[in-house]
């Protein structure tokens, strides 16, 4: 799923309370920022980055009741039809002790489903591989890339992104999706560019 | 902020129209069910006093219960340094302090059952029967009138006097200004020891032994060790829709001006969690039972539900019980949107309350009525005489105060809350 690969203007923050009001002008001077990379969830960001919604809890929903119908068909077939057993004088059909049961599986399925749907929609999985706009962003870094079209003018954006508080700034030529393989063989791809 | 809350003439009529409402209802009970008539426990029967005491008994001890189960609220945010409700805290206060009302309403209609000597409604006031039976007198020392009464007592007395004291020690806080850091973090330790006195007096009372001298003990052979806590769940749901829906009133007055829907959320959030919460404590005790199967156990599913043979009279109530209670809060207030919204959240709050009055009409019904409940108007003039008078006192209370609480330390926490 790879996004190609594209530039970008590279701003490291140390406070969140600097990254927010430049957040705000950024997306108020008409830039497009690709994403904001932060050591750890900031409340209210979302909302400041403009982001929809999301709408994982209806795929949860989703998962959950596919969880449901499966443990009900399953154990309705095995206990009236493909293996009748005669528990304790009970009828075959005992929904009241498939209940836990069905509910197990229904936080299963919707847990599971959610787990996994979140890695993909973030792009995340075993031996896969997303570019680091910047290492310091999994530690004590605000780190906020803004994607450049053939019209923009990076040092214009850069200048900005100066007087919005950012500590370093930097351009960066980043593959946008994510790829299977290694760091150092896909760097090479984009060598000669790197010439900051 | 500072102005003082009018209450609309609407709600005043509907108030005292109530009130009256329950008042004709229970004059009627007085007339011609007579409830002071000699009990008879021949079976075939209809006896209706019985019908009186049993109504009074559930409406009386359900809206306690539900009045007293806000502030238990309370108290649990306050241990738990809760902030987001402080914005809406007058809600609950004004809604517990209905319970001392309620409380001697209920304490007297416990007291005419017991010491009235309704054998019909408390089997184990006969004690001819008790000393007859086994097992209801390995029970005596617990099911007795002189206990019955003193706990009651207690337990009442306990729910006003420290109710009290949280609601004086929030009133308190209006006419001494902003407190600064000192002061603001001493009267919140002060507000925890309170709260944690209530709540601990009320796991020793709601959630244990009060169900079962209350309500259990109606049917005195059975018993189910969930029973408190199904109860508890029960009340305590419905105290949270009520809460909502005077604050989804106040707000629509124009009153209540840092409760946004966020705040809306969280109680709607409360009111879901615990209609889940409910129905995991009624499942568990229904499949116990019905798994194990044990004649003395099942007999109260049997009474309610019936056999596969011949359902039970109370079978439609049972059910629908369940659809009120459980798989309409699960499907409609799972939704983030119904949660915010005012309208939604008004329809289920009325929905929940009255899915859990039906719980505890089949909690109370089948062990005093046997098979001849019927549901008329005199059980909903009951009803409506104390939905009339928790509305009275709400109403006295929100005159009478400030419907903020606006030197509490934790109030710019709750007006910049964001779920």
């Amino acid at each position: 799923m790879a996004g190609g690969i594209k530039k970008f203007v590279v701003g490291s923050f140390d406070d969140e309370a600097v990254l927010f009001p430049a957040v705000k002008n950024v997306r108020k001077q008409g830039y497009k920022i690709h994403d904001v990379y932060t050591p750890f969830p900031i409340h209210g960001l979302d909302h400041a980055l403009g982001l929809r919604e999301t709408s994982i809890h209806t795929a949860g929903f989703i998962y959950a009741i596919t969880g449901t119908t499966t443990a009900l068909s399953f154990m309705s077939w095995v206990f009236t039809k493909d293996w009748p057993l005669n528990i304790g004088g009970k009828p075959h059909f005992a929904l009241p002790a498939w209940i836990p049961i069905t509910f197990e599986l229904t936080v299963l399925f919707s847990a599971v489903g959610m787990v996994l749907t979140f890695c993909y929609l973030c792009q995340l999985s075993p031996f896969v591989k997303k570019h680091h706009f910047h290492a310091r962003a999994t530690d004590d870094l605000f780190v906020m890339a803004i994607e450049c079209t053939d019209k923009t003018n990076d040092e214009e954006v850069q200048s900005f992104l100066q007087k919005a508080g950012a500590k370093e700034i930097n351009i960066q030529h980043a593959e946008t999706g994510w790829w299977i393989g290694r760091y150092d063989r896909e760097q090479k791809l984009y060598k000669e560019e790197k010439g900051y | 902020m500072n102005q003082q809350f009018e209450l609309p003439g609407g709600y005043k009529k509907w108030t005292w129209g109530l009130i009256a409402a329950g008042i004709i209802a229970l004059l009627y009970g007085f007339i011609v069910l007579h409830p002071f008539a000699p009990v008879s426990n021949e079976s075939g029967v209809h006896n209706t006093g019985t019908r009186f005491w049993a109504v009074l008994l559930q409406n009386s001890v359900y809206w306690l219960l539900v009045v007293n189960a806000s502030m238990f609220f309370i108290c649990v945010t306050t241990m738990a340094m809760g902030g987001w409700q402080v914005a809406l805290r007058r809600v609950p206060e004004a809604l517990s302090s209905v319970v001392p009302t309620l409380g001697i309403i209920t304490f007297l209609v416990l007291m005419a059952i017991v010491w009235g000597g309704r054998t019909d409604i408390y089997i184990w006031l006969d004690k001819s029967v008790v000393a007859k039976d086994h097992i209801l007198n390995g029970k005596s020392g617990f099911l007795n009138p002189v206990f019955f009464t003193i706990w009651s007592a207690v337990a009442i007395i306990m729910w006003w006097l420290l109710g009290r004291k949280m609601r004086s020690m929030s009133l308190e806080s209006d006419k001494n200004g902003t407190m600064d850091y000192e002061t603001g973090k001493k009267w919140i330790w002060k507000n925890t020891v309170w709260a944690s006195l209530y709540t601990v007096f009320f796991g020793l009372s709601v959630a244990s032994t009060v169900p079962w001298l209350w309500i259990m003990s109606i049917d005195a052979h059975w018993y189910s060790t969930m029973f408190s806590w199904y109860t508890f769940a029960s009340t305590f749901v419905s105290g949270m829709s009520l809460v909502a829906l005077f604050i989804i009133f106040l707000k629509n007055r124009g009153q209540l001006e840092y409760v946004t829907e966020e705040h809306l959320h969280d109680v709607g959030k409360f009111m879901f969690a615990f209609s889940v919460f409910w129905t995991y404590l009624w499942f568990s005790q229904y499949m116990l039972i019905w798994y194990s199967n044990q004649p003395e156990e099942t007999k109260y599913f049997i009474e309610r539900i019936g056999t596969a043979d011949k359902p039970g009279p109370y079978n439609g109530l049972f059910f629908l019980n369940l659809i009120l209670n459980f798989l309409c809060p699960l499907l409609i207030l799972m939704k983030r949107g119904t949660k915010r919204n005012w309208t939604m959240v008004t329809i289920m709050a009325v929905l929940i309350i009255f899915g859990h009055w039906i719980d505890f009409y089949q909690m109370v019904m089948p062990g005093t009525m046997k098979e001849h409940a019927e549901m008329m108007p005199f059980e909903f003039g009951i009803a409506a005489l104390f939905i009339g008078l928790i509305m009275w006192g709400a109403g006295r209370y929100f005159t009478k105060h400030p419907l903020t609480a606006k030197n509490h330390p934790f109030l710019k926490e709750s007006i910049i809350h964001h779920t």
